[in-house]
Protein backbone atom coordinates (compact mmCIF):
# COMPACT_ATOMS: atom_id res chain seq x y z
CA UNK A 1 0.00 0.00 0.00
CA UNK A 2 1.35 3.85 -0.73
CA UNK A 3 1.41 6.39 1.65
CA UNK A 4 -1.27 8.52 -0.09
CA UNK A 5 -2.87 5.26 -0.12
CA UNK A 6 -2.63 4.78 3.91
CA UNK A 7 -3.46 8.23 4.23
CA UNK A 8 -7.17 8.37 2.66
CA UNK A 9 -7.80 4.97 4.00
CA UNK A 10 -7.36 5.87 7.80
CA UNK A 11 -7.93 9.47 7.18
CA UNK A 12 -4.61 11.07 8.25
CA UNK A 13 -3.95 14.74 8.43
CA UNK A 14 -1.58 15.02 5.63
CA UNK A 15 1.24 17.50 6.82
CA UNK A 16 3.82 16.95 4.02
CA UNK A 17 3.69 14.35 1.36
CA UNK A 18 6.11 14.92 -1.25
CA UNK A 19 6.24 11.33 -2.67
CA UNK A 20 2.91 9.78 -2.42
CA UNK A 21 3.62 6.77 -4.46
CA UNK A 22 5.89 5.57 -1.79
CA UNK A 23 4.72 1.99 -0.98
CA UNK A 24 5.00 1.14 2.88
CA UNK A 25 7.10 -1.95 3.03
CA UNK A 26 6.34 -2.21 7.54
CA UNK A 27 5.69 -0.61 10.15
CA UNK A 28 7.65 0.80 13.27
CA UNK A 29 6.69 2.16 16.43
CA UNK A 30 8.69 3.82 19.17
CA UNK A 31 9.59 7.63 20.85
CA UNK A 32 13.02 6.96 21.65
CA UNK A 33 15.07 8.38 18.38
CA UNK A 34 18.47 6.04 19.16
CA UNK A 35 16.64 3.27 19.48
CA UNK A 36 13.95 4.00 16.49
CA UNK A 37 17.59 4.67 14.38
CA UNK A 38 19.24 1.33 15.62
CA UNK A 39 15.60 -0.80 14.84
CA UNK A 40 13.68 0.48 12.44
CA UNK A 41 13.56 -0.94 8.37
CA UNK A 42 14.24 1.41 5.98
CA UNK A 43 10.33 2.11 3.84
CA UNK A 44 8.66 1.68 7.04
CA UNK A 45 5.70 3.85 8.37
CA UNK A 46 7.13 5.37 11.53
CA UNK A 47 4.10 5.54 14.65
CA UNK A 48 5.49 8.25 16.93
CA UNK A 49 4.57 11.26 19.64
CA UNK A 50 7.70 12.85 19.20
CA UNK A 51 7.35 16.02 17.05
CA UNK A 52 10.69 17.92 17.35
CA UNK A 53 12.98 18.40 14.00
CA UNK A 54 15.53 15.20 14.66
CA UNK A 55 12.10 13.13 13.60
CA UNK A 56 12.73 14.45 10.25
CA UNK A 57 16.82 13.60 10.50
CA UNK A 58 15.91 10.19 11.35
CA UNK A 59 13.31 9.44 8.93
CA UNK A 60 15.54 10.88 6.26
CA UNK A 61 18.66 8.89 7.75
CA UNK A 62 16.47 5.49 7.77
CA UNK A 63 14.43 6.25 4.36
CA UNK A 64 11.51 5.49 6.04
CA UNK A 65 8.14 5.58 4.09
CA UNK A 66 6.71 8.02 6.22
CA UNK A 67 6.25 9.17 9.50
CA UNK A 68 2.93 9.31 11.22
CA UNK A 69 2.96 11.72 14.38
CA UNK A 70 0.16 9.64 16.59
CA UNK A 71 -1.94 10.49 19.80
CA UNK A 72 -3.16 14.19 18.08
CA UNK A 73 0.42 15.43 19.17
CA UNK A 74 1.08 18.86 18.40
CA UNK A 75 3.48 19.61 15.42
CA UNK A 76 5.48 22.84 15.19
CA UNK A 77 5.23 24.85 12.04
CA UNK A 78 8.55 24.57 11.68
CA UNK A 79 8.82 20.74 12.16
CA UNK A 80 5.83 21.02 9.09
CA UNK A 81 8.17 22.96 7.08
CA UNK A 82 11.48 21.10 7.76
CA UNK A 83 9.47 18.26 6.64
CA UNK A 84 8.27 19.84 3.31
CA UNK A 85 12.14 21.24 2.79
CA UNK A 86 13.74 17.54 3.07
CA UNK A 87 10.82 16.31 0.91
CA UNK A 88 9.93 13.72 4.11
CA UNK A 89 6.23 11.77 3.99
CA UNK A 90 4.82 13.59 7.22
CA UNK A 91 1.20 12.87 8.50
CA UNK A 92 -1.10 13.07 11.92
CA UNK A 93 -3.70 11.10 13.39
CA UNK A 94 -5.66 11.66 16.64
CA UNK A 95 -5.73 7.76 17.01
CA UNK A 96 -3.35 6.51 19.81
CA UNK A 97 -0.09 4.82 18.66
CA UNK A 98 -1.69 1.43 19.20
CA UNK A 99 -4.75 1.98 17.20
CA UNK A 100 -2.41 3.40 14.56
CA UNK A 101 -0.53 0.31 14.40
CA UNK A 102 -3.30 -1.98 14.36
CA UNK A 103 -4.21 -0.01 10.69
CA UNK A 104 -0.67 -0.27 9.53
CA UNK A 105 -0.64 -3.68 10.01
CA UNK A 106 -4.29 -4.06 8.66
CA UNK A 107 -3.93 -1.94 5.69
CA UNK A 108 -0.54 -2.63 4.01
CA UNK B 1 46.31 3.05 -3.80
CA UNK B 2 44.77 6.00 -4.36
CA UNK B 3 44.78 8.51 -1.43
CA UNK B 4 41.00 8.37 0.59
CA UNK B 5 38.51 11.17 -0.12
CA UNK B 6 38.31 13.33 2.69
CA UNK B 7 35.63 15.54 4.10
CA UNK B 8 35.70 17.65 7.30
CA UNK B 9 32.61 18.88 8.70
CA UNK B 10 31.99 21.72 12.13
CA UNK B 11 29.44 20.81 14.20
CA UNK B 12 27.74 23.57 15.57
CA UNK B 13 27.23 22.91 19.15
CA UNK B 14 24.88 26.09 19.54
CA UNK B 15 21.86 24.37 17.55
CA UNK B 16 20.90 21.42 18.56
CA UNK B 17 18.09 21.41 16.02
CA UNK B 18 20.38 21.61 13.09
CA UNK B 19 22.26 18.54 14.62
CA UNK B 20 22.26 15.82 11.64
CA UNK B 21 23.22 18.10 8.93
CA UNK B 22 27.01 16.54 8.68
CA UNK B 23 25.34 13.40 8.60
CA UNK B 24 23.02 13.89 6.37
CA UNK B 25 25.92 15.18 3.69
CA UNK B 26 28.29 12.40 4.14
CA UNK B 27 25.02 10.14 3.48
CA UNK B 28 24.26 11.83 -0.22
CA UNK B 29 28.37 11.89 -0.57
CA UNK B 30 28.38 7.36 0.13
CA UNK B 31 24.85 7.55 -2.37
CA UNK B 32 26.60 9.63 -5.16
CA UNK B 33 30.01 7.05 -4.66
CA UNK B 34 27.83 4.11 -5.61
CA UNK B 35 28.07 2.60 -1.72
CA UNK B 36 26.07 -0.24 -1.00
CA UNK B 37 22.72 1.07 1.08
CA UNK B 38 24.05 -0.86 4.05
CA UNK B 39 27.23 0.67 4.50
CA UNK B 40 25.89 4.19 3.59
CA UNK B 41 22.98 3.00 6.96
CA UNK B 42 26.00 1.88 9.75
CA UNK B 43 27.92 4.83 8.20
CA UNK B 44 25.26 7.53 8.54
CA UNK B 45 23.56 6.45 11.59
CA UNK B 46 26.53 6.24 13.65
CA UNK B 47 27.95 9.68 12.43
CA UNK B 48 24.63 11.13 13.16
CA UNK B 49 24.57 9.57 17.40
CA UNK B 50 28.14 11.07 17.29
CA UNK B 51 27.04 14.59 16.30
CA UNK B 52 24.29 14.30 18.56
CA UNK B 53 26.72 13.49 20.96
CA UNK B 54 28.84 16.62 20.50
CA UNK B 55 26.08 18.75 20.44
CA UNK B 56 24.59 17.63 23.73
CA UNK B 57 27.92 16.68 25.69
CA UNK B 58 30.81 19.02 24.15
CA UNK B 59 29.38 22.03 22.32
CA UNK B 60 30.21 20.78 19.06
CA UNK B 61 33.14 19.76 17.30
CA UNK B 62 34.68 18.63 14.19
CA UNK B 63 34.04 15.61 12.01
CA UNK B 64 36.57 13.93 9.54
CA UNK B 65 35.57 11.39 7.14
CA UNK B 66 37.67 9.19 5.06
CA UNK B 67 36.64 7.78 2.06
CA UNK B 68 37.87 4.73 0.47
CA UNK B 69 36.72 1.88 -1.70
CA UNK B 70 37.39 -1.03 0.88
CA UNK B 71 37.03 1.04 4.69
CA UNK B 72 35.51 4.49 5.46
CA UNK B 73 36.92 6.35 8.93
CA UNK B 74 35.20 8.93 11.29
CA UNK B 75 37.12 10.72 13.64
CA UNK B 76 35.12 12.91 15.64
CA UNK B 77 36.70 15.82 17.91
CA UNK B 78 35.57 17.90 20.77
CA UNK B 79 37.64 19.69 23.75
CA UNK B 80 34.09 19.04 25.77
CA UNK B 81 34.16 18.19 29.30
CA UNK B 82 35.38 14.49 28.53
CA UNK B 83 34.28 10.82 29.82
CA UNK B 84 35.55 10.22 33.01
CA UNK B 85 34.61 5.99 32.78
CA UNK B 86 34.48 5.10 29.02
CA UNK B 87 33.42 1.41 30.06
CA UNK B 88 30.07 2.93 31.85
CA UNK B 89 29.50 5.12 29.22
CA UNK B 90 29.53 2.45 26.44
CA UNK B 91 26.53 0.08 28.58
CA UNK B 92 23.53 0.28 27.22
CA UNK B 93 20.66 2.77 29.11
CA UNK B 94 23.41 4.46 30.69
CA UNK B 95 23.46 8.27 29.84
CA UNK B 96 24.46 11.61 31.18
CA UNK B 97 21.79 13.66 28.93
CA UNK B 98 19.84 16.07 31.00
CA UNK B 99 15.99 16.28 31.20
CA UNK B 100 15.42 18.61 28.32
CA UNK B 101 17.33 16.16 25.76
CA UNK B 102 15.32 13.04 27.22
CA UNK B 103 12.42 15.56 26.71
CA UNK B 104 12.75 15.48 23.06
CA UNK B 105 13.39 12.02 22.48
CA UNK B 106 17.51 11.33 22.89
CA UNK B 107 19.37 10.60 26.11
CA UNK B 108 18.09 6.89 26.19
CA UNK B 109 21.86 6.12 26.83
CA UNK B 110 21.96 4.11 22.92
CA UNK B 111 24.37 6.50 21.52
CA UNK B 112 27.56 5.09 21.92
CA UNK B 113 26.26 1.52 22.04
CA UNK B 114 24.44 1.99 18.60
CA UNK B 115 27.95 3.54 16.84
CA UNK B 116 29.73 0.58 18.67
CA UNK B 117 27.39 -1.92 17.12
CA UNK B 118 27.27 -0.25 13.61
CA UNK B 119 31.47 -0.12 13.23
CA UNK B 120 34.32 -2.62 12.65
CA UNK B 121 36.17 -0.53 14.85
CA UNK B 122 35.42 2.38 17.22
CA UNK B 123 37.85 3.52 19.62
CA UNK B 124 37.22 6.75 22.04
CA UNK B 125 40.34 8.30 23.10
CA UNK B 126 39.09 10.87 26.03
CA UNK B 127 40.72 12.93 28.87
CA UNK B 128 38.75 14.49 31.28
CA UNK B 129 38.73 18.85 30.88
CA UNK B 130 39.83 18.50 27.95
CA UNK B 131 38.02 16.80 25.19
CA UNK B 132 37.01 13.56 23.21
CA UNK B 133 37.84 11.79 20.11
CA UNK B 134 36.59 8.99 18.69
CA UNK B 135 37.76 6.63 15.87
CA UNK B 136 35.34 4.56 14.08
CA UNK B 137 36.09 2.28 10.83
CA UNK B 138 33.55 0.52 8.30
CA UNK B 139 34.82 -2.23 6.30
CA UNK B 140 33.11 -2.21 2.95
CA UNK B 141 31.99 -5.63 2.50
Amino acid sequence: MTVSELAKAVGLQVISMPSPDTVIECGYAGDLLSWVMGNAQQGCAWMTIMTNRNIIAVAELIDMACVIVTEGSDIPDDVAALAKEKEINLLATELPTYEMCVQVSRLI
Amino acid sequence: MPEPLKFTYDINGENFASAGEASMQIKKELRSLGFDPQTIRRVSIAMYEGEINMVIHAGGGVAEVLVSPDSIEIILTDHGPGIPDIDLAMQEGYSTAPDTIRSIGFGAGMGLPNMKKYTDEMVIESHVQKGTRVFMRFDVK
